[in-house]
């Protein structure tokens, strides 16, 4: 430093919570003597207008080159005190915030001595690691606008479609042959009552004609590089078989082939041949052969669907295509599953024993019963059916400990679908606590409770087991302290909602957090609720936890609304506060490659030495620690700022 | 290996015992019988204070130690219940496990160091089912039973020899013999156990709706491992046909009586004399017992 370094100091009182337990005019004396300090001053509210023009007067009259505040954690104000510190000239980077509240005063409080000596050791500290600071500028990185959406249920509609109709392009990608998702499976919506047709069918109208929304189906995602504003990615469309310019719709290639599986859109209820459309009233639709089923693709020279078809649309031969697009941002929404069949297990493996998304197709008007509720074993119009909530959720010892959320708004949903269908049918509802906290909902649950013959049981089900023809059910009404036992035709299990099996190798793929339950990990559950910790990848719906249908929305536009807020500007600035490597130093042996958890250093083969891509880095430090030489630093978290904190803070 | 008999074994389940030791011996294992035991204390007592509960089971637990055996085996259920959250409590709980020692000043000190198991678990375990399925002889096919474990071999879950919800050990054992298992719902319910005592009322309901379950799953007998269970679903059965009528009654059985059957032990030493319900009478009709052609202790 050529310059003479000329450093204020500003301490604040944050009224009582500095000052009630650090001698901040102690401080300031202390720290006006200190050297290179030229000014030294407290107030009350260093962050209010006040307090900045105090700063403002004290840069321009002392002509201060760098500025330590000490006050509250530098989430809160760092920024605004280098913005002020810039409007004076001084270069934001040679700001230093000196924590004395979280790290101090709340933690000592009622030790004034102690917290008043360690205030000015940190205070210290920060004077001596400014002092090495370097003056820094953001670096500037191309911004592509357009977005990768993935996952086309009702959250990634959402989302394509505010982005697209917001003025840019969108690459939509679906892993199933139909889109719309679980929503499109539902008999119908809480607390509306709405059909999921109905939510839907314009959204699949827009989204399919959307001039800037280009859908792939049966399609995954295979890789992603890059970084936010620049992410490479190669998405891998399965091969289906049909050619869908020849294929006429007329369905002659379904009639005929004798494979039959279960349908996984019926969740298991009906069957589907091994050549599939999505659901029968889908139009258009693009049949594609599932070659894990198909006869001819396991050994056999079985080819009915090629004989059957009169455009000769079907071939059996192919490759998965893959493709690569270029995008600036990505929106991730996967979706969920329900907790799979024999957990929790006390429930035993029964056709009457189904789970919360098989009744929905029972009560669906499109579902496998044709609109009828008729239960799975022998097609009887159940009677006497009993739905049990919180099936592995709030239940650690036997599921996951969460509440699943949306299990108490839809089992009285379903209630009400099943006595409008079954007049004289009786409906039993096992809860633990009925949670109904969002508009509309307390009103709609106590509108089906006041139904009739709906019979609320608050309580646990201790066993649920088959006694000849009916599903016998015991539990415990808790509010009257009786046993219950109900001798049911159908019994539904209000599953937990759980990630889908997948989510965990989809976050693996976008370097992208998941919690212990392989839900997609948000930035800060409060503030920042719909980011990654991965720059540029945004979450959407219930892949991050469980959510109903107005939250997957919300969350959706959320998703957009940052991914359209960045696509407002030109390029991207990147924090400058990042690693770099001395090549001369440098051995290129490769231990801060292995460190870095954003992928942001490579070894340059050619000169042997690491290289850091700088709109990758986030600036942790992983890579600084590791080198064994220190020829990886980070900008103005040096070695040797360190070594001066160190000194003076145990001094 | 160190046997825990208990109570009951030399009482009202002699035929638990005698089929027991009589089966594991012609299966290679010699069950020796611990000596100077005492009462397990019956009821693991679940109060934080009351550590002279728990001083019966751990003296048995220190006369294993003295034996030099690092493992003992129980066949009475609520033994090896006792026993074995008596030993959870030993080496978890430092604070009690010193108390308990200093009070037994005139015992070694128990540290720990004695793994507590269920025959069951030797079988599945030790020997495993393709050893067994070897030393079968006589295959009890045709036989339809229920296997009823009761509480207090899966609960809690840390003294659990198998999933507590749905265990599945009594089920494998049973097919590994022959014997045609059926689906039993209430394979874990409770029996009334101790209420027999004070709330008979009760034990008599809950016997008949496991009674009851057996025989419309079809059942011809209950294959149990518990004498307090044995017990109550026997001794109920006259009152059960007393109350509602038309209760054609079903046989209780111990899983080491067939276990001792399909190894060759022959019938007499199984003791079915002592069993409630025509067992013998069942077996015949089975055509399983005049195949029996071994006699006395296995090889």
């Amino acid at each position: 430093m050529a310059r003479q370094v000329r450093i204020g100091v500003f301490v604040c009182h944050c009224g009582n919570n500095i000052a009630g337990t650090v001698d901040v005019k102690r401080v300031v004396e202390e720290l006006s003597h200190y050297p290179g300090v030229v000014h030294a001053e407290d107030y009350m509210y260093m962050c209010s207008d006040p307090g900045q023009e105090i700063m403002k007067k004290a840069i321009r009259e002392k002509s201060l080159t760098g500025v330590v505040n000490a006050n509250c954690s530098p989430t809160l104000h760092q920024r605004t005190f280098r913005r002020v510190a810039e409007a004076e000239g001084i270069n934001p980077y040679r700001v230093e915030i000196a924590n004395i509240r979280e790290q101090c005063s709340w933690p000592h409080m009622g030790d004034r001595e102690t917290a008043t000596r360690k205030a000015i050791a940190i205070i210290k500290a920060a004077v001596e690691k400014l002092r090495l600071n370097m003056e820094l500028t953001p670096s500037v990185t191309p911004l592509t606008k357009r977005a990768l959406v993935i996952g086309a249920g009702i959250a990634g509609i959402q989302a394509a479609l505010d982005i697209a109709n917001g003025g840019y392009e969108v690459v939509l990608v679906e892993k199933d042959i139909c889109i719309g998702g679980r929503v499109m499976q539902l008999a119908g919506t809480f607390p509306g009552m709405e059909r999921p047709d109905y939510l839907l069918a314009s959204r699949l109208a827009a989204v399919t004609s959307h001039p800037r929304i280009r859908l792939y189906m049966c399609s995954e995602i295979e890789e992603v590089s890059g970084y936010v504003g620049n992410f490479d990615v190669i998405i891998r469309q399965k091969v289906g078989y049909v050619d869908k310019d020849r294929c006429n719709g007329c369905g002659l290639c379904l009639e005929k082939c004798p494979v039959s599986v279960p349908s996984e859109y019926e969740c298991g209820l009906s069957q589907r041949k091994a050549i599939r459309i999505p659901f029968p009233d889908m139009a258009p639709f693009n049949p594609v052969i599932d070659a894990e089923h198909c006869l001819r693709f396991n050994g056999g020279q079985c080819q009915a669907c090629r004989e059957a078809c009169p455009e000769g649309a079907v071939e059996f031969s192919g490759e998965d295509t893959l493709i690569e697009e270029n995008v600036g941002i990505i929106v991730a929404a996967p979706g969920y599953d329900l907790l799979p069949a024999g957990e929790p297990e006390i429930y035993p493996e029964d056709p009457d024993i189904i789970d919360g998304l098989q009744f929905e197709r029972i009560l669906s008007a499109t579902g496998p019963t044709g609109g009828e509720v008729r239960r799975p074993s022998d097609s009887k119009v159940p009677r006497e059916v009993v739905f049990i909530s919180c099936v592995g959720s709030r239940d650690p010892e036997h599921g996951v400990p969460y509440c699943s959320r949306v299990c108490c708004m839809y089992v009285a949903k379903q209630a009400l679908l099943y006595r409008r269908a079954v007049p004289d049918g009786q409906a039993y509802i096992f809860y633990t606590d009925m949670r109904s906290d969002a508009k509309g909902f307390e009103e709609f649950v106590q509108g089906v409770m006041d139904e009739g013959n709906i019979l609320y049981l608050r309580g646990e089900v201790s066993r649920v087991f088959r006694d000849g023809d009916k599903i016998k059910v015991w539990g415990v009404d808790s509010l009257v302290e009786r046993d219950v036992e109900v001798s049911a035709d159908l019994v539904v299990l209000a599953r937990a909602m759980v990630p889908r099996p997948t989510t965990r190798e989809l976050a693996r793929r976008l370097n992208i957090a998941s919690d212990e339950h392989g839900f997609l990990t948000e930035a800060h559950i409060k503030l920042r609720p719909v980011e990654s910790l991965t720059s540029g990848i945004y979450l959407a719906g219930t892949a991050q936890w469980p959510r109903d249908v107005p939250d997957t929305i919300a969350s959706a536009e959320a998703a957009a609304c940052k991914v359209l807020s960045l696509f407002s500007r030109e390029e991207l600035l990147h924090e400058p506060t990042i690693a770099f490597v001395d090549e001369e130093v440098c051995s290129g042996c490769g231990q801060c490659v292995a460190s870095c958890a954003y992928r942001a250093i490579d070894i340059d083969e050619g000169r042997a030495v690491a290289r850091v891509n700088e709109a990758l880095c986030e600036g942790c430090g992983a890579c600084a620690a590791i080198c064994p030489s220190s020829a990886v630093q980070l900008r103005n978290s040096t070695p040797r700022q360190f070594f001066e904190i160190i000194d003076v803070a145990s001094g | 290996m160190s046997y825990y008999p208990g109570c009951t074994l030399k009482t009202k389940a002699l035929n638990f015992e005698a089929s027991a030791i009589a089966a594991m011996a012609a299966l290679g294992v010699n069950l020796v019988e611990l000596p100077r035991w005492n009462c397990c204390g019956t009821v693991y007592s679940m109060a934080e204070d009351d550590l002279a509960h728990h001083i019966a089971p751990v003296r048995n637990l220190v006369r294993v130690s003295e034996q030099g055996s690092g493992k003992v085996v129980t066949l009475c259920s609520f033994c090896y219940n006792t026993l074995k959250r008596a030993d959870l409590l030993m080496r978890n709980s430092p604070e009690k496990r010193d108390a308990i020692n200093a009070f037994m000043d005139e015992e070694i000190d128990y540290q720990g160091d004695v793994e507590v198991v269920h025959l069951l678990e030797v079988l599945r375990d030790d020997l495993g089912w393709e050893e067994i399925a070897r030393e079968v002889k006589v295959p009890l096919e045709g036989l339809k039973v229920v296997p009823y474990y009761g509480c207090t071999l899966t609960r809690p879950q840390e003294a659990a020899i198998d999933s507590v919800e749905n265990p599945t050990v009594l089920q494998e054992l049973l097919r590994v013999l022959g014997v045609t298992v059926l689906d039993f719902p209430l394979a874990t319910e409770c029996c009334g156990s101790f209420e027999i005592v004070s709330r008979p009322d009760s034990v008599t309901e809950r016997a008949y709706a496991i009674l009851g379950m057996a025989l419309r799953k079809g059942a011809e007998a209950i294959v149990v491992s518990c004498p307090l269970c044995a017990h109550n679903l026997g001794q109920q059965q006259p009152k059960i046909a007393e109350k509602y009528g038309n209760f054609p009654g079903i046989p209780i059985i111990y899983f080491t009586q067939l276990l001792a059957l399909a190894v060759g032990i022959s019938p007499e030493l199984c003791r079915f004399d002592l069993n409630f319900g025509e067992v013998e009478a069942l077996l015949e009709k089975k055509g399983l017992l005049p195949q029996c052609e071994r006699s006395g202790v296995g090889e």
